[in-house]
């Protein structure tokens, strides 16, 4: 199957239909949940308004990690089966996802100082954050840092999977060690702690960011696509004229 | 080795890259595991923190301890086995309040805990308010006032 939708031509061909649909789905589900997050749901019990802080720190943090699994993927096919689409797809997905990571570190940091009392500590899940955000600093500097992109293909594709294992330590920081940041709320053993008129709003904007990202995903792995032939073009074209001198 | 393909070749070696890396994770996670944690509860200071080391205390701030006086404020911090009395002049977060979770980092002095901050913890649970009341209302109500 991986084969069959590896070739660019047939990936072109995919994404134009998947396209338009996650364009509708993102814009329905942002109006929606913004509506819902800032609007239509509840103050809470202990945290009043600044709870709706939530609805965009939360669903960015689960699609800052989702992002980088799907990167760690997309390497494993890179560096095992060599299909360069694979490659193509993590570099896409680097900036968004790093945009990811950083907005959840600054809206938990507008979060963290009416609540907490503080901007920043250097606990256990918020360090892992951090870390997170630099490995994909990191993927970009090193994917981008050669003069022939594939040549950083695959020293940046080890790097992320090498990082996978900062993606367990996330999730479970709150639960192996004492720390600042309370547990999760949603995905917990017992279900989760949340009421169910702020869960609601949190999944839809999960799904508005989940659909800006495939959006997003998409239109740079294309253009990374053309600027790939565009290359190849140009190296044809350069090679031909020394053939006619 | 001689009679694998490359891509088996590629994808042996990657299982076993990651499978040391996840061991070698581990391995430092469980070395490091006191020394990640951001605060000690009650007992843990009492039994470990040196007079005058500068260490996080963490715990729930019991109920009815809070006194206030022209020096500042002094309250109770537990973990359900001690509690340790924290003195402390300074802003208060928000969330400060009995009954929620609280780190401070200070010293020890004595038997009281001197505190230079305050940060509130709070748990995972949320919802609205009238759903806190209503459970209050019915009986029903497990968490913190």
């Amino acid at each position: 199957m991986f084969d069959y939708l590896a070739n660019p031509t047939r990936f072109r061909a995919i994404t134009a239909v998947i396209f338009p649909v996650a364009v509708v789905m993102t814009v329905t589900a942002m109006c929606y949940g913004l509506y819902l997050a800032f609007f239509a749901s509840p103050a809470d019990y202990q945290q009043g308004e600044t709870v709706r802080i939530m609805y965009i720190h939360v669903p960015a943090a689960w699609m800052a990690l989702l992002a980088y699994l799907a990167m760690a993927v997309s390497a494993i096919f890179y560096l095992v089966w060599r299909h360069p689409l694979a490659d193509i797809g993590a570099r896409a997905m680097a900036v968004p996802g790093a945009s990811f990571a950083l907005i959840t570190l600054l809206t938990g940091s507008f979060w963290g100082r009416p609540m907490w009392g503080t901007w920043w500590v250097w606990d256990a899940r918020l360090t892992s954050m951090l870390i997170l955000f630099f490995l994909y600093l990191g993927y970009i500097a090193l994917a981008d840092g050669f003069e022939r992109p594939e040549r950083g293909s695959k020293p940046a594709s080890l790097l992320l999977i090498v990082g996978v294992i900062n993606l367990p330590i996330i999730k479970f920081s709150v639960d192996w060690w004492n720390t600042l940041h309370q547990g999760s709320s949603v995905l917990r053993f017992g279900g989760p702690s949340i009421d169910p008129a702020m869960l609601l709003p949190l999944l839809i904007m999960a799904l508005a960011m989940l659909g800006w990202f495939i959006c997003i995903s998409i239109l740079r792995m294309n253009t990374l696509l053309a600027q790939r032939r565009l290359t190849a073009l140009e190296i044809r074209g350069h090679s031909s004229q020394r053939g006619q001198a | 080795m001689a009679d694998l393909s490359p891509k088996m070749r590629r994808g042996i070696g990657l299982l076993l890259i990651l499978t040391a890396l996840g061991l070698a994770a581990m391995l430092v996670l469980s070395a490091l595991r006191d020394h990640v944690v951001f605060f000690y509860g009650p007992t843990d200071i009492q039994a470990k923190a040196k007079q005058g080391q500068i260490v996080r205390l963490g715990g729930l701030v019991v109920d009815d301890s809070i006194q206030k006086d022209q020096d500042g404020i002094r309250f109770q911090v537990t973990d359900q086995t001690t509690s340790i009395e924290v003195r402390y002049s300074g802003i208060l977060p928000d969330l400060f309040r009995e009954g929620q979770g609280v780190i401070t980092e200070g010293r020890l002095d004595g038997d009281i805990f001197q505190a230079d901050t305050v940060l509130a913890k709070h748990d995972e649970t949320y919802m609205p308010a009238e759903v806190a009341d209503l459970l209050k209302d019915q009986g029903v109500w497990k968490g913190q006032e």
